[in-house]
């Protein structure tokens, strides 16, 4: 509908076309949670990748000798907010993956605390997603998932599973929590795939 | 044994599913405590409800509202005794 001008839409506002579709602009950093916050000491933090032929794992201070990447991204959450232009460092899945063999092609996160998100594997490499552990250059807020999230910012942020301390490779897409309770099994806020 | 289909369910469900969930208890499936669900320890944000036992802290439900529907899962729940109160069926 190329021929149908931005006057025609009756909006006063251009929209910042970064903003996927149902979605505000916030400056604040709402809270989420489906329980309490996990308070994880890094001394005790471990990160472990499982597969069908076993794993590998890492302590904070192994995690912190890996290379360490400034992410700048948008995100959006499925309750309709976005935040753009965000700051974070963490290690890529591409860093970490590289160290796995899997012939599975799909992962459940799995967080302190007990919560769970699935995501395809192939949708966590190719540079599109982290485990972050700073934002905005101080170290993450327990409340927003310290000392380490997820950050797989082109799915809604549900995915980004806060307090993570692993994946476990699946051969078939399992839901997760949210994903077992009525959100959608991918994610994708450019197609607004929120629910069922 | 003959089996019927869900319809049969239709009247008895739709008694027991106008039940007060505040005095209604249920038994957790996570510790096995069974309690007034007024009782659970409720995370509410934007993305939805969620009660946990205030036992041992499983979840014992989750609501999600949006997209003009409803999502009710008692994923953590085993049996909801609801009291019928003068209706006494035995």
């Amino acid at each position: 509908m190329s021929f149908i001008t931005r006057g025609f839409t009756g909006r006063s506002r251009e929209r910042d076309d970064r903003l996927p579709p149902g979605q505000t602009l916030v400056h604040d950093f709402p809270v989420l949670s489906a329980g309490p916050t996990p308070e994880v000491d890094t001394a005790d933090w471990e990160f472990t990748i499982r597969t069908e032929h076993g794993g590998r794992r890492w302590s904070w201070d192994e995690f912190m000798q890996l290379e360490i990447e400034d992410v700048t991204t948008d995100i959006h959450c499925v309750t309709h907010w976005s935040k753009l232009g965000t700051n974070w460092r963490g290690v890529s899945l591409d860093t970490l993956f590289a160290e796995v063999e899997t012939e599975y092609d799909y992962v459940m996160a799995h967080s302190y605390g007990g919560y769970t998100t699935n995501v395809p594997l192939e949708e966590l490499l190719g540079g599109r997603a982290w485990v972050a552990f700073e934002f905005d250059g101080e170290p993450l807020d327990p409340e927003h998932g310290g000392p380490a999230r997820l950050l797989v910012p082109h799915l809604y942020f549900w995915k980004s599973a806060k307090w993570v301390r692993g994946l476990e490779l699946m051969p078939t897409d399992d839901p997760g929590f949210w994903e077992q309770n009525g959100y959608h099994l991918h994610g994708d806020p450019w197609k607004e795939e929120r629910y069922w | 044994m003959q089996h019927f289909d869900g319809n049969l369910l239709a009247g008895p469900l739709a008694e027991v599913f106008a039940f007060d969930p505040t005095t209604a208890r249920a038994r957790c499936n996570g510790c096995g405590a069974v309690a007034e669900l007024a009782t659970a320890l409720v995370y509410r944000s934007g993305a939805g409800s969620v009660a946990r036992c205030r036992g041992c802290g499983a979840v014992l439900l989750s609501l999600v509202e949006g997209d003009g529907r409803r999502f009710v899962n008692f994923t953590g729940t085993g049996a909801i005794e609801i009291t019928t109160a003068g209706r006494d069926d035995a």
